[in-house]
């Protein structure tokens, strides 16, 4: 098999990249990059939708269409253009702020609805862009800018809202497993229907020196150690309260994505018409 | 030959959005513009188009944004709240130069105020809501006819001009019937946006000439492109430059005020010499009809002259029209005078312009017109 580089989907000319030293955006491009180029998917066929914040900014890296959108808003547009043009490939790129916090209405309604977009969610547990304030994943007693005694709030499990909204595809990985990740992509695009990865990647320049993660290292041993399995994750004990978390592939199911059933109910109203 | 029937005013939108080549409603309801939305829902699918009901306005704002990049003539419709809600994506549309159409149904505010009750207290909105610095098109129907030829005529703005359009009937418009006759497919101009042709690796989405629009590629064609809700250059790519920003900013406006005369439309009734001016919109350019023709039976010379277009505003037509006249009158459904506040920039002595105003949910009648004419 060949190894895939993922350079073909990548904008060179546009680096380097705007984020910060050891920030896992990266990781995530080129995971996406890789998933393209595996499918062997037309750059004029895909179009990268992203929201904004600092994980928003990632259209910028390639060499397909984009829309960069609105706070929150990213998966609205995606809607809009993956339902009048159902041949593209619709990818969506947004921040744990922009798909969660701002935007979380429309992740549930994406997900209720199945339209087919994979949503590549990057949870880096606050706001990197504005100056990492809490959002509503970062987790419960954690230091943000706007929590510095402790973050109050309890955090959403953005895999288990899009799993209950009727999401076809789930699953959650972290940078630290850039090659895992960009299979997951590569399935949560192949998958007809709404599609959502979580990339667990702790800011390193705002959350983490905050949380016990002074270096990007930290954070990836971080990551590595409390992102488990779900069948490991099952057998530890009190596993939330230590702050473990699962990885893999939580749901994977084949019904029937909006556009589908859009024609569908088309059909059924030539017969009708037919009649 | 189709024969005339008795319809409604956001039957007519709906239709003149059909005709016009709209193939993507994404909306969420509200009354009084809800009928557009049903009408939508059930057309959509026989015209091979797309209807969807969004969770609310501001991805229906977004969603009909992405329709449109897509290669789709899109719209949505809505009321006051709504279009609230809206302003940040229609900021989008503009730095995006989308193609969109917009119906507002205006109805009584602030907020939800007296709930599906006519006003035209809204005109601000239509023009400054969203922020920053951009020009914008809305158009302002008083028939049932005119719901149907001013909806084709914004989506062929929008097109024209890569721009979105406002048709902004107020409630009564929106809900009266009248007979009406839809015509036949090719009696009407239908524009469609302009493609690219060259190279696609030359291709640049947008133009930073004055007063130029630049061709827009469809998602999935082969010219693959960039849009952001930055500010950004020829190449769709963000630029944050000085210069870049204010090449940007100005062509914005230069697109649509160039050419003005294309996207101005007005009516005039009588206006030639006349003594008193009335400057109406919507529904109100009905009754200042009736004020202006009781008037002239009694030998006063009133004309009137109707703003279909209200954005930009036709500056030009209210000073021509304002030339012989002793007075002008702005009667509106609004406490403020919206637009009479506009019409006082153009006519050359301010103090002659008079407001009649309505605020209280109800339709302005013609004797309310006629008291201010002596
Ligand atoms: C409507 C609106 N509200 C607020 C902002 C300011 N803003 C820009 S980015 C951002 C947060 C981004 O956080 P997240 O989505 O988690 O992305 P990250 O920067 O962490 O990658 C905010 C609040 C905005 N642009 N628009
Ligand atoms: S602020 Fe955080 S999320 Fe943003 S680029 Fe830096 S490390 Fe990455």
């Amino acid at each position: 098999m060949k190894y895939a580089t993922g350079m073909d989907y990548i904008k060179t000319d546009s680096l380097p990249h705007m984020w910060c030293a050891g920030c896992g955006d990266g990781i995530v491009v080129r995971a996406i990059a890789c998933a393209l180029e595996n499918l062997e998917l037309d750059p004029r066929k895909i179009v990268m939708v992203s929201g904004i914040g600092c994980w928003g900014k990632a259209d910028d890296y390639f060499t397909c269409n984009a829309l960069h959108t609105t706070h929150g808003r990213a998966l609205a547009y995606a809607t809009g253009v993956k339902s009048a043009n159902p041949e593209l490939t619709v990818v969506v790129l947004m921040g744990d702020g922009d798909g969660t916090t701002i935007g979380g209405n429309h992740l549930l309604h994406a997900a209720r609805r199945n339209m087919d977009l994979t949503a590549v969610l990057v949870n880096n547990y606050n706001y990197g862009m504005t100056g990492g304030q809490a959002s509503a994943t970062t987790p419960h007693d954690a230091v943000t800018s706007t929590s510095v005694l402790g973050n109050p709030e309890r955090s959403v499990d953005v895999c288990e809202l899009a799993k209950v909204a009727g999401a076809n595809y789930v699953a959650r990985e972290t940078v630290a497993q850039g090659t895992r990740l960009s299979k997951r992509i590569q399935e949560g695009i192949a998958n007809k229907g709404f599609s959502l990865i979580e990339v667990a990647s702790p800011c390193t320049t705002l959350f983490g020196p905050r949380n016990k993660m002074r270096q990007p290292v930290d954070m990836l041993r971080w990551l590595k150690e409390k992102g488990v399995s779900e069948a490991r994750y099952d057998k530890i004990e009190d596993a939330a309260a230590q702050g473990y978390f699962k990885v893999g592939k939580f749901v994977e199911r084949t019904d029937p994505d909006f556009n589908t059933s859009y024609e569908v109910m088309r059909e059924r109203l030539q017969q009708k018409e037919g009649k | 030959m189709s024969t005339a029937k008795l319809i409604q005013g956001n039957a007519a939108i709906a239709q003149g959005a059909f005709y016009a080549g709209a193939r993507f409603y994404a909306g969420y309801p509200i009354t009084p513009s809800s009928e557009i939305a049903q009408i939508a829902a059930s057309e959509m699918p026989k015209l091979g188009g797309v209807y969807m009901q969004m969770e609310d306005e501001l991805a229906s704002m977004g969603a009909i944004i992405g329709a449109s990049l897509s290669g789709a003539k899109a719209f949505t419709a809505t009321s006051g709240p709504g279009f609230s809600l809206m302003q940040e994506n229609l900021g989008m549309a503009t730095m995006g130069e989308v193609p969109l159409v917009v119906v507002n149904v205006q109805r009584s505010g602030p907020s939800t105020g007296l709930a599906t009750r006519p006003a035209q207290s809204d005109m601000m909105q239509l023009r400054w809501g969203r922020h920053g610095d951009q020009s914008v098109v809305a158009l302002i129907p008083a028939t049932v006819a005119e719901c149907f030829e001013l909806t084709v005529k914004a989506f062929n703005i929008a097109e024209k001009y890569r721009t979105q359009v406002i048709v902004a009937p107020d409630e009564v418009v929106g809900h009266m019937r009248e007979s009406f006759r839809l015509p036949e497919p090719g009696e009407l101009e239908v524009i469609d946006r302009v493609k690219p042709a060259g190279e696609p690796k030359d291709y640049k989405p947008f133009s930073f000439e004055p007063g130029a629009v630049a061709p827009l590629a469809a998602y999935g064609s082969d010219y693959i492109f960039h849009v952001t809700s930055s500010m950004h250059g020829e190449d769709g790519y963000s630029c944050n430059t000085p210069d870049n920003a204010a090449r940007r900013v100005a062509q914005l406006h230069t697109k649509l005020e160039q050419d003005i005369d294309d996207v101005i439309m007005v009516k005039e009734f009588d206006v030639e010499g006349c003594e008193i001016l009335i400057v109406a919109y919507g529904v109100v350019t009905r009754a200042a009809r009736t004020a202006a023709a009781k008037a002239r039976e009694k030998g006063v010379k009133v004309g009137v002259l109707q703003l279909q277009t209200v954005w930009p505003f036709p500056a030009k037509a209210v000073a021509k029209a304002a030339q012989n006249a002793s007075s002008v009158i702005v009667p509106e459904m609004n406490y403020a005078g919206q637009m009479a506040g506009e019409v006082r920039k153009v006519v050359g002595d301010a103090s002659m312009v008079r407001t009649v105003n309505s605020y209280n949910g109800t339709i302005m009648f013609p004797d309310a017109i006629e008291k201010a004419l002596y």
